[in-house]
């Protein structure tokens, strides 16, 4: 009887014994996730999700992560597959307009100067002693695109999954915070108050219905292995421009992106188990996302600038900065710098042009980057 | 015969960062086309 009772009470227990030292230290991260999400603002539909599935997976005994675990079910369905990420473009294809970058198509370019980022990153990381696979999905962190970082991460390096995803989203939502030194360190006091004007429409509907499939075309016959990126982004896009399927648009910008925002974002989270999170590795993956996302920031300004030279002073070289895929923050955060320094200044609808070209660009380069790893044999 | 990182490395700057240029270059020489093909009208 006695021993009957006490080996109900180890049960009770037993979550404690088994406590590794790690996990305290990661319920605490998902805590701090958590109070990024709900208190500051910061991606609050993906670092909540993420942050309580930190807390969920480490605690112990559960068996979530298990091979029946629902959390286990959940992230080999949609993380492992790719499925996740892909559905999350058709609905980030369905929100963007992509009407601005259209107005004026030679600011495309930024979006790509927006993505050196990654592939310095990957050189960095190489020359730190990490496996060629291991250095792509670090450096895609620069892509500044959480579901391009998470679908190249799950492919090729499921070990980094959790920390590639969180540095993404966290740096994602860090941009107006981490991009305004650099832009001010970068440009002069008179390059910051160029007026662009006014943007003017010029760009016919069919315009815009054909730049989807023209991109899909093009961009999968360079780079066939990105298709699935590039393709789900544009099929969104060809929705929302077309008109004649505004339920699957609707369905796709709403229903969708946000199921699947909830079960990526927890399934994420299900990956920072302490034991194989907490290690001098994900530190060193942390610091190279942040150098990423700088110095993708670094290249779009300096090519704003070659742009201002070539265009001859008509191009603010801030708009530089939103040639990155983080959308609409970065074009946010040009506007409110070019207005501090010239209260007349609307940069905005320009930042939004190169934005969405940063969008496309870091789809693209990671599309690039899959296609010559398979030329070279890698994959 | 396995590549060496070095290599591999300035492979990845190269071709990585130039193809995503010419890329995105084509692209919005293809945009410019198509703005021409489709001119906007006042009434739209």
């Amino acid at each position: 009887m006695l021993d009957a009772i006490l080996g109900g009470l180890q049960g009770l227990i037993a979550g404690f014994a088994q406590l590794h030292w790690s996990n305290p230290i990661m319920i605490a991260v998902g805590c701090a996730l958590l109070y990024l999400g709900i208190k500051k603002g910061f991606e609050p539909l993906l670092l909540v999700p993420i942050g309580f599935g930190a807390i969920l997976v480490n605690i112990p005994l559960t068996g979530l992560m298990d091979k029946e675990g629902f959390l286990r079910i959940i992230y080999e369905a949609g993380v492992l597959t790719e499925i996740f990420p892909l559905l999350i473009f058709v609905g980030i294809g369905a929100m963007t307009d992509f009407g601005p970058l259209l107005e004026n198509p030679k600011i495309f370019l930024l979006g790509a100067a927006g993505q050196f980022g990654i592939f310095l990153t990957l050189a960095l990381a190489l020359a730190l002693g990490f496996s060629k696979l291991d250095a792509v999905s670090i450096g895609v962190i620069g892509a500044c695109d959480g579901p391009t970082a998470i679908y190249v991460a799950s492919q090729y390096a499921p070990h980094l999954l959790g920390a590639v995803s969180v540095a993404a989203y966290s740096y994602m939502s860090l941009v107006p915070v981490i991009q305004p030194p650099i832009m001010r360190l970068l440009t002069t006091k008179e390059e910051r108050m160029i007026d662009m004007g006014m943007v003017k429409k010029s760009v016919s509907k069919t315009t815009k219905i054909v730049f989807p499939l023209v991109v899909t075309i093009i961009g999968g016959l360079i780079a066939p292995k990105g298709l699935p990126l590039l393709g789900t982004i544009m099929l969104g896009n060809l929705m929302k421009e077309c008109g004649a399927v505004s339920r699957l648009t609707k369905a796709s910008e709403n229903e969708i992106a946000n199921i699947v925002t909830l079960l990526l974002g927890i399934s994420i989270g299900a990956t920072m188990a302490g034991k194989d999170f907490l290690n001098s590795k994900t530190l060193i993956v942390l610091a190279l996302g942040f150098l990423a996302i700088c110095l993708d920031t670094v290249c779009g300004v300096l090519f704003g600038k070659v742009m201002k030279v070539v265009t001859k002073g008509k191009v603010n070289p801030l708009i530089g900065a939103a040639g990155i895929s983080a959308y609409p923050m970065s074009a946010r955060v040009v506007q409110k710098e070019g207005q501090r320094y010239n209260p007349k200044n609307f940069l905005l609808m320009h930042a939004m042009g190169a934005n969405t070209g940063g969008q496309v660009g870091s789809v693209m380069a990671a599309a690039v980057m899959l296609s010559v790893l398979k030329g070279m044999g890698i994959i | 015969m396995e590549m060496d990182n070095w290599t591999f490395g300035i492979t990845m700057v190269v071709v990585g960062m130039g193809g995503t240029v010419l890329t995105l270059w084509i692209l919005s020489l293809f945009m410019s086309i198509l703005k021409r093909i489709f001119p906007y009208k006042e009434e739209q």
